[in-house]
């Protein structure tokens, strides 16, 4: 590693992985305290942000090639998927139990 | 100090109080807008990491489209009548321990890698035509996969949220 000072004035490829994991760190808090299912899904989303963050940064300064991009682009489209259906859940769990208090659900059956 | 450093404090800095913004505010709408702000300094990261096509994916995808849906499901199961924004927590205290146990390793094995750097950074010229190209030749299969799994996605969705109730 080189000199504090000079590691501290040029952002490289640890700079942007510590900011992915302490971003990744937010959200593991996020989906463990949280009651509310909503804000687990904000914690997922906080998550796979993280992830991508590592493989463009993986991208410009290790492989070399546009792979961690495309597969960023790859983890944008399942977020979109996921926050959909997951959402559409929710919604049914609201008007089934009128609550979306995940420690509140603990029935799959009507 | 060069510009572009501190451009990425900058955007570092805005990423991470937002985060934890969202994940400490007690009002959900708070944390709703809070994530706003995350999504957008993660594609300003981007933006830095020469990555142009991903920052507007990000911002198109994530702020006009993911967090739009969030916030619907912020309104549509809170009982705004009754000012039940609040959000309950659990366990915070063990959760706070294990997850600044998790950052710290993380922080230090990240830190104390070695990684391997490469002498000449990717520094492309244009992403936009690679990036496609790439999804259509390297990447084919599982574009179509995607594209599949997102019509399902939008099929399943509305007949989850629209499913008839027997009373």
């Amino acid at each position: 590693m080189p000199p504090m000072n000079d590691w501290l004035t040029q952002p490289g490829l640890t700079h942007f992985l510590v900011v992915s994991g302490i971003l990744f760190s937010l959200g593991v808090f996020a989906i463990i305290t949280r009651r509310n299912a909503v804000m687990v899904l904000m914690g997922i989303e906080l998550i796979l942000n993280a992830a991508n963050i590592n493989f463009v940064a993986f991208s410009r300064f290790t492989t070399g090639t546009f792979d961690g991009q495309v597969i960023a682009v790859f983890v944008i489209i399942l977020a979109a998927a996921e926050a959909a259906i997951a959402l559409a859940i929710v919604l049914n769990i609201y008007q089934m139990f009128n609550t979306v208090n995940v420690d509140e659900i603990n029935q799959l059956r009507d | 100090m060069e510009l572009t450093t501190i451009v990425f404090y900058v955007f570092a800095a805005i990423t991470l109080i937002a985060g934890a913004i969202v994940v400490f505010s007690r009002s959900i709408v708070y944390s709703a807008f809070a994530l706003l702000f995350a999504f957008f300094g993660v594609a300003g990261l981007y933006v830095l990491l020469m990555a142009d096509f991903l920052a507007v994916t990000q911002l198109m995808i994530y702020v006009g489209a993911i967090l739009v849906l969030l916030i619907f499901g912020v309104m549509l199961t809170t009982r705004v009548i009754d000012v039940q924004m609040r959000t309950g927590t659990i366990h915070v205290l063990p959760a706070l321990l294990i997850v600044a146990a998790l950052a710290g390793v993380l922080v230090h094995v990240l830190v104390s890698t070695d990684w391997k750097v490469l002498p000449e950074l990717f520094t492309p010229e244009e992403t936009a035509p690679q990036i496609g190209t790439a999804l259509l030749t390297t990447y084919v299969l599982p574009f179509e996969v995607a594209s599949v799994i997102l019509l399902v996605a939008l099929i399943g969705a509305a007949m989850i949220a629209r499913r008839e109730r027997k009373v």
